[in-house]
C-alpha cells in the first residue's frame, strides 16, 4: 500500500469511477429531459422497460402510421375485454343515453373545458380501420369513428411545459400518454365503432383509440383528462394503473 | 488472454492440455449470460401462451374465431401474466445485445469462419452422410478440436437463421416497429400469423437446446462444461 504507484493508481481510479458515475447521473438527466425515460423505469423490469421505451422514442418516427385496412378486413367478431363500470354515476349516465354525460378537461392547458358529446361529435370527425392486440395475444381489426386527441387539445391549449395527458375513466383503468401519442394522428377520442355509436361493452360513450399500443392503453368510459408535467402524485406514481397490476406503462412494445 | 498466463503452469501437471483455451473469454461470458436470458425468454414465452394458448393464422383471431390450433390448456390459466411480459422483453434486450456482441466478434475474430463454417471437404456429401451415420448410431463423439459438419451446420443454422427470425417474427407483434417497417409483419402474412410462427421458432430452439445439452452430457459433461466455464479442457481422461 505504501508503493506510490498503487496510490497513484487508486486515486486515478477513484477519479475516474466519480466520472464515470457523474456521467451516468447526467446521462440519466438528459435522457430525462428528452422523455427517455418512463414513469415506471423503477423496479425489476425497470432495465427492459426504459430499453424498450427509449429506443422507440430515439430511433423510431413519432409520427409514423398504424397500418390501415378495407372494410373488407374487418374482424366480424370484436372480443370484449372487462365490464363496463359499476359505478352508480355511470349507471346513471347510461340510463339517460349519456345525455347528462360531460368529458372534462383540465391541467396544463390554457382554457379548462367541458364538453358534451354532442359537442365532441360536432368537432370534425375521422375514421381508421384499425388492427388492435391486446396483451394476451388475440386481436381484431375494427373501424373507429371519432375526433383526433390532437385537435382537441389544442383547443384548449396545451402548456409549453405539458409532458403528459392523463386519462380518467369511470371505473379504475386510468392512463396516460406523452405528447408524442398524444399528439399522434391515429390518437382519437373514438365514439364510433364500425359506423354505430360506440356500444356500452366497447367504452361508450367515448373511448380512446391508441393505434400504436397494445389494446389496454385505449381507455374506455372516459370522463376526465388532465394535461400535467409529472405524473409522479398520481395514483402510485407509474404512469397508469397497468403498472400497478403488473403490466408496461408503456405497451408500444 | 489472461487464461495463456496460467499454462506454463498447467502443462507441468497435464501433459496434453490445448496450448490456447478452447472458448475465448468473450465465447464464455456470453454463452452463460444469453443462457440465463434463454431461460427466461422460454419460461416467460411459456408464461405468455398461458394468457392465450390458441394460435390463429393471417392478421387477426381470438376468442369466437376460427384458430388454426389450440394447447389443450385452459385460458388465462394462471391469471393474467404481466411480469411474463415483462420478463420476456428484457431477456430478449439481454439476449440480443449478447448475441450481437457474439455475432460480430466471431465475424471480426474470424472465428465462424475457422470453428464453423464447414470445409469444402466437410461439404461432400459423403463426408455429410458419415456424420450423420455417426450420429445415427450414437457413437459417442471423440475428444475433437473441431466440430464436425452437423455441428457447423446447426450452429450456423441456429445463430444466422432461427435466431435472426425469431427475432424479427416478435417484432411483427410490435405495433409500433410495424408502424415503421410494415413489411415486418406483411412478410409473414399478418400479425396471428407472425405469433404462430414466432411460437413454432421458439419450439425449434428449445429442441436445439435439448439436443445441446444431450450432446454435451454424451460428449463429458464435467469436460465439456469445464471447457465453457474455465476455457481449459483438461486431459486426464474422465471416469465414464
Amino acid at each position: 500500500m505504501s508503493d506510490p504507484l498503487s496510490r497513484r493508481k487508486l486515486i486515478t481510479r477513484g477519479l475516474a469511477a466519480a466520472a464515470g458515475l457523474s456521467g451516468l447521473a447526467v446521462a440519466g438527466r438528459l435522457a430525462s429531459h428528452y422523455g427517455l425515460i418512463p414513469p415506471d423505469c423503477g423496479g425489476v423490469w425497470g432495465l427492459g422497460e426504459t430499453l424498450t421505451y427509449a429506443t422507440q422514442r430515439i430511433l423510431m418516427s413519432h409520427h409514423s402510421l398504424a397500418r390501415e385496412f378495407n372494410r373488407t378486413e374487418i374482424s366480424k367478431v370484436i372480443p370484449v375485454s372487462g365490464p363496463p363500470p359499476e359505478t352508480e354515476l355511470f349507471h346513471h349516465l347510461l340510463a339517460g343515453g349519456f345525455a347528462d354525460w360531460r368529458l372534462t378537461i383540465d391541467g396544463m392547458v390554457a382554457r379548462p373545458s367541458t364538453f358534451s358529446l354532442d359537442q365532441i361529435k360536432r368537432f370534425p370527425s375521422r375514421s381508421q380501420i384499425t388492427h388492435q392486440a391486446c396483451e394476451e395475444g388475440w386481436s381484431f381489426i375494427a373501424e373507429w369513428t371519432g375526433v383526433p386527441l390532437s385537435y382537441v387539445l389544442n383547443l384548449v391549449g396545451v402548456s409549453p411545459q405539458a409532458r403528459f395527458v392523463v386519462f380518467f375513466p369511470f371505473d379504475e383503468s386510468w392512463d396516460s400518454l406523452d405528447l408524442p401519442d398524444a399528439f399522434h394522428p391515429q390518437t382519437f377520442l373514438a365514439y364510433g365503432l364500425n359506423g354505430q355509436d360506440l356500444p356500452t361493452s366497447h367504452g361508450a360513450p367515448l373511448r380512446l383509440r391508441v393505434a400504436r399500443q397494445l389494446g389496454y392503453k385505449s381507455v374506455k368510459y372516459l370522463s376526465h383528462i388532465t394535461v400535467t408535467d409529472s405524473l409522479k402524485n398520481i395514483g402510485k406514481g407509474l404512469g397508469s394503473a397497468a403498472p400497478e397490476s403488473g403490466y408496461s406503462w408503456f405497451a408500444g412494445i | 488472454m489472461a487464461e495463456s498466463a496460467y499454462l506454463p503452469g498447467l502443462a507441468v501437471q497435464t501433459s496434453d492440455v490445448l496450448v490456447s483455451p478452447r472458448h475465448s473469454a468473450l465465447v464464455r461470458v456470453t454463452h452463460w449470460i444469453f443462457s440465463l436470458s434463454f431461460i427466461g425468454l422460454v419460461v416467460s414465452g411459456f408464461a405468455i401462451i398461458l394468457a392465450h394458448p390458441h394460435f390463429y393464422w393471417g392478421e387477426t383471431g381470438g376468442i369466437g374465431t376460427p384458430s388454426l390450433f389450440d394447447l389443450p390448456l385452459p385460458t388465462m390459466l394462471g391469471g393474467p401474466s404481466g411480469w411474463g411480459r415483462s420478463l420476456h422483453f428484457q431477456s430478449a434486450w439481454i439476449a440480443v445485445l449478447t448475441g450481437l456482441l457474439y455475432a460480430i466478434s466471431g465475424i471480426l475474430t474470424q472465428h465462424f469462419r475457422h470453428q464453423l463454417l464447414p470445409t469444402r471437404g466437410d461439404l461432400s456429401w459423403r463426408s455429410v452422410r458419415a456424420s450423420i451415420r455417426e450420429h445415427l448410431r450414437f457413437k459417442r463423439p471423440v475428444e475433437e478440436d473441431s466440430y464436425n459438419v452437423l455441428q457447423r451446420l446447426s450452429y450456423l443454422a441456429v445463430i444466422f437463421f432461427f435466431f435472426p427470425l425469431i427475432i424479427i417474427t416478435g417484432l411483427a407483434m410490435s405495433p409500433v416497429i410495424v408502424s415503421v417497417f410494415p413489411f415486418v409483419v406483411t412478410v409473414f402474412g399478418g400479425q396471428q400469423s407472425a405469433r404462430t410462427i414466432h411460437f413454432f421458432l421458439a419450439n425449434l430452439v428449445v429442441l436445439f437446446l435439448l439436443i445441446h445439452i444431450a450432446m454435451v452430457i454424451l460428449a463429458g459433461f464435467t469436460r465439456r462444461m469445464r471447457a465453457m466455464i474455465t476455457g481449459r479442457t483438461a486431459a486426464t481422461k474422465e471416469p465414464s
